[in-house]
């Protein structure tokens, strides 16, 4: 297996290293068929992989590949951990990560950066996989870090484009935020156990937990709890939480592509899978979670509630990406990791297949994106409008579809989660869950209506040119409409109730909701007609297309109205809470006039000023002063002579 | 008694003097000249006062070469001193600055 | 106790003179001076018991060198104030640092001396010790080359005086022997050859 493993992640490098610095010899086809080969490979194993261990009962490896340094005892290696987890993330990300290569040949098609492009994205599967199937904090750092230059240089695949370039580098300074307690979370890991190996660190959980540190003197903090809101801090930069969110609406100006893969199936998704990973650490401190538990609710309702307002149809998808990444996050909040997975895979493939479905209406409007200026184009493009009705039933959790087994078992997960108390933290949550699913099928279907239905607004010479995308962008559409419609069936059970990740994710009993809501479970039917007849969640979710429908298509002259009604409101989510101010004209213009004034007073002043320029110019003072001495007079070196001569005798003598 | 250290101190004295003499008439080659002559036989001084101590014969012999070279500086420090004269109708050493970098 | 006074009177007087030699206006006083001072010098050699070398300062120093020092000095007509003036104002550093050396070497001298060095007076030669003959029969031995190479730094001394001073001067008629034991018959006589000619003396009758 060991081979296989090495395979699935070496394969995506070398097509990327060939796709990159070959790319002029061989050609835009030979670019894309060498990734796709590479990726389809590398699916293929991965799908092999979760075979051997799932339906073939094999056991999760663990291994050391290579020892690339030991200092004081702690080994940095490189090695894999390929548990069920692992597999089941491998296979998401290898199958979307296809699935978005085989859709770019035909978006990227015109683009001269075409090599370039399938170069990226092929290296993001290979950073990807290194951190998914990690086996150690250093190397599970390194993907962390890999995928996040990937997403740098994808954000800004359009250099030239002066939004593109601003929106990449705020969202590398936001991860650098989110990063700097990861790394401090991964530090902290290490000055208790004096080991980067996940199985190591696990085992010595109860012992730290049982320790403090004091990081402000006289305060003394648990020391697990520092450490899982220090990794969590991490997952919030990467997973795009509140408030580390505002990277992801702007990483929009890249490739779409890019946004269906890294921005909403994959790369942000690795926050939630990380803390899954570390359930071992997280189980042992109730703060961390409900930390985890607030920050996911917050994010999950009121980055929906953003999605209503916007028009750009990507930034409406970014915005759902927000939210759902949020239910991920509450889920992982209530030790409910194996939901928050289920959620993540399910979500994986009904969001890249939206965002794919969104860029194949952006490539019939010629890269026009203001969903305003469409509507009606259901009878122009049939393929992209079916499977965008499944992506976005299953986005609002209707019954039947994958979305509604992954949301509605997190939502009772949630209302399960009696141990953190009836308290705040408890009613938050779930509410912002249950009103969320409003939130959600409202702006989806507003952006479904006002894109697929009603009269069509684009001008004339658009119009003319309609048609459906071709092959290349509609096959992976339907690729993932399949999963995105029927796998919740077939893995609901396996998945959250059947043990399926075994050893991989650790719960204690008393957290364990989802062994209480496995209690009442008897089959997926049995699920759905639970749902339907008790919870509130399906009603909300109808209720909610129906709302939109009702303001979107039946009197699409109300919602300007309340706009100006609620303008306080509406300004305030159309100004995205105003975090983007804040940060902008908070952090970094006051970042700014700190290096500023460091600049200047610190900078030029002190250092430049007085130490460099200073001891060049006293230097050269004191040597226009000690100029005088040589004379050139042989008697006056003669006197210095004398003169020094009597010095040291006296220092000899009394010194 | 007059011992060694007297005639020690005598010589510390003379040497001093001559360097003060140096310092002072820093502009007259030929008082820089005396005041090396002078400076000479305070190490002449000490020389035969040590020989004298220990007993040693060398010492005195060291002087006598001392006198010999002495001599012989002497002779052509004047000699180069009544060259500068004739050329520069000058003693004044902080004239003979043609040499300066 | 002789002895003690006789000393201090000269070492006064040594002293004296060698101050004379430094405040001296005239160059000429000055070297009558130094004079002064290798006399008293000598005789304080004397005093010690290195006859020989007190003799030789007196012979050669002040026979010959100093007079030699007279000689220059009184043959450069050198301005008297031109040189001396300007004198005092690197009078203060220089006593500043006579002082200073003084005290310094002082200290060393009676605090910080070995037990060997002392003023008990030195001991006294024994019975029939000749200083003359005592540094001879060092001198020729041990120091033979020494004493070879001294003379021949004499040697170099008058031969470069000699050189250094010796000028030509425009016009200055003198003997080239080379050039006259060199010359050849040719260079002296120039045979030149012509035809005879019957001079005319007019007709005589």
């Amino acid at each position: 297996m060991h081979g296989i493993h090495l395979t699935i992640v070496l394969a995506p490098l070398a097509a990327a290293i060939v796709a990159g610095l070959f790319g002029r010899q061989i050609g835009r086809a030979g670019a894309h068929w060498i990734t796709n080969l590479a990726v389809g490979s590398s699916f293929v194993l991965s799908a092999m992989v979760l075979k051997h261990l799932y339906l073939d009962g094999g056991q999760a490896e663990n291994y050391s590949l290579y020892t690339w340094a030991v200092s004081e005892g702690l080994r940095m290696e490189v090695g894999f951990l390929v548990d069920r987890l692992t597999a089941l993330m491998m296979v998401v990300v290898t199958f979307v990560s296809w699935m978005v290569h085989i859709y770019t040949i035909g978006y990227m098609h015109d683009d001269p950066g075409y090599q370039r492009f399938f170069s990226y994205i092929s290296l993001f599967t290979f950073a990807m996989l290194m951190l998914v199937m990690s086996n150690n904090f250093l190397q599970l750092f390194f993907g962390w870090e890999a995928v996040g230059v990937v997403s740098y240089l994808l954000i800004g695949f359009w250099f030239k484009r002066e939004t593109a370039i601003f929106a990449n580098l705020k969202a590398f300074l936001v991860n650098r935020v989110g990063d700097f307690g990861f790394i401090l979370g991964i530090a902290g890991v290490v000055m208790f156990t004096n080991s980067l190996d996940y199985a190591t660190v696990f085992a010595s959980a109860g012992s730290i937990a049982a320790q403090s540190v004091e990081v402000l003197p006289g305060i003394p903090w648990n020391a697990m709890t520092l450490i899982c809101i220090l990794l969590f801090i991490g997952a919030m930069g990467k997973s795009a939480q509140a408030p580390l969110h505002v990277w992801l609406p702007d990483s929009m100006e890249g490739p779409t592509p890019i946004s269906a893969l890294i921005h909403a199936a994959t790369m942000v998704t690795a926050g939630i899978f990380m803390v899954a990973r570390m359930s071992p650490l997280f189980e042992l401190s109730e703060t961390a979670l409900a930390v985890v538990l607030t920050i996911g609710a917050i994010t999950a309702f009121f980055m929906g509630l953003l999605g209503i307002v916007q028009n750009d149809i990507k930034r409406v998808i970014a915005y759902s990406t927000l939210s759902q990444l949020g239910y991920m996050t509450v889920a992982l909040g209530v030790s409910a990791y194996s939901a928050a997975i289920f959620h993540l895979m399910t979500h994986a493939f009904f969001k890249a297949l939206l965002f794919l479905g969104a860029g194949s209406v952006i490539i019939a409007m010629h890269h026009e994106q203001d969903i305003r200026k469409m509507g009606g184009l259901r009878k122009y493009m049939p393929i992209t409008y079916w499977t965008a009705v499944i992506g976005t039933l299953a986005l609002i959790g209707f019954p039947g579809t994958s979305g509604f087994f992954s949301k509605d078992a997190l939502i009772e997960a949630v209302r399960e989660s009696h141990w953190h108390g009836q308290g705040a933290v408890y009613w938050i949550a779930y509410l912002s869950v249950v009103l969320g699913v409003f939130v959600t099928a409202l702006y989806s279907f507003r952006m479904f209506f006002l894109v697929f239905h009603g009269e069509e607004r684009m001008d004339k010479e658009t119009k003319s040119h309609l048609h459906e995308s071709p092959w290349v962008v509609t096959v992976p559409l339907i690729l993932l409409a399949i999963p995105s419609a029927i796998i919740g069936w077939f893995t609901i059970e396996p998945v959250l109730f059947g043990g399926f990740f075994g050893e991989a994710i650790r719960v204690t009993s008393e957290h364990d909701v989802l062994a209480r809501i496995g209690e009442t479970f008897h089959g997926s039917w049995e699920f759905i007609v639970h749902a339907v007849t008790a919870g509130p969640a399906v009603y909300l979710a109808l209720a909610g297309a129906l709302t939109a429908w009702f303001l979107f298509l039946k009197r699409p002259d109300l919602p300007e109205k309340w706009a100006e009604k609620f303008s306080g409101v509406y300004n305030l989510l159309d100004r995205k809470y105003y975090f983007d101010d804040l940060y902008i004209k908070g952090f970094a213009a006051g970042g700014r006039r700190l290096g500023l004034f460091l600049w200047k007073s610190g900078d030029e002043l002190v250092i430049d000023g007085m130490m460099v320029n200073g001891t060049a110019r006293s230097i050269g003072r004191f040597a226009s002063v000690l100029r005088r001495v040589q004379t050139g007079y042989l008697y006056h070196y003669a006197f210095a002579m004398f003169f020094g001569l009597t010095l040291i005798l006296a220092w000899l003598l009394w010194a | 008694m007059i011992g060694l250290q007297h005639y020690l101190t005598l010589s510390a004295i003379l040497f001093s003097l001559s360097i003060a003499g140096i310092f002072v008439n820093r502009r007259n080659l030929i008082l820089l000249l005396m005041c090396i002559e002078l400076m000479l036989l305070a190490v002449n001084f000490n020389f035969i006062a040590f020989s004298r101590s220990l007993g040693d014969e060398t010492g005195q012999v060291f002087v006598f070469f001392i006198l010999t070279v002495a001599a012989a500086e002497a002779a052509i420090g004047l000699a180069i001193l009544v060259v500068v004269f004739r050329n520069r109708r000058s003693i004044n050493v902080q004239e003979l600055d043609t040499m300066k970098g | 106790m002789f002895h003690t006074i006789l000393f201090y009177f000269f070492a006064i007087v040594l002293i004296g003179a060698a101050i004379g030699v430094i405040f001296a206006r005239n160059p000429v006083h000055a070297v009558m001076f130094l004079v002064l001072a290798f006399f008293q010098s000598a005789v304080l050699w004397l005093l010690i018991e290195a006859e020989f070398l007190a003799i030789v300062l007196v012979l050669v120093y002040v026979g010959a060198v100093m007079v030699l020092f007279l000689f220059v000095v009184m043959m450069l007509d050198i301005n008297v104030e031109e040189v001396s003036g300007g004198y005092t104002r690197y009078l203060p550093l220089g006593v500043l640092v006579a002082v200073l050396m003084v005290t310094e070497l002082a200290q060393i001298i009676w605090l910080r001396s070995t037990p060997g060095i002392s003023a008990a007076g030195f001991a006294s030669t024994p019975d029939g010790y000749s200083n003359t003959k005592a540094l001879g029969a060092v001198l020729y031995t041990e120091h033979v080359y020494a004493f070879e190479i001294a003379a021949v730094i004499l040697l170099l001394a008058i031969v470069a005086a000699i050189t250094l001073t010796m000028r030509k001067r425009p016009g200055l008629k003198q003997q080239d022997i080379a050039a006259q034991v060199a010359v050849r018959a040719a260079d002296r006589i120039r045979i030149v050859k012509m035809d005879a000619v019957k001079p005319d003396t007019g007709s005589e009758p």
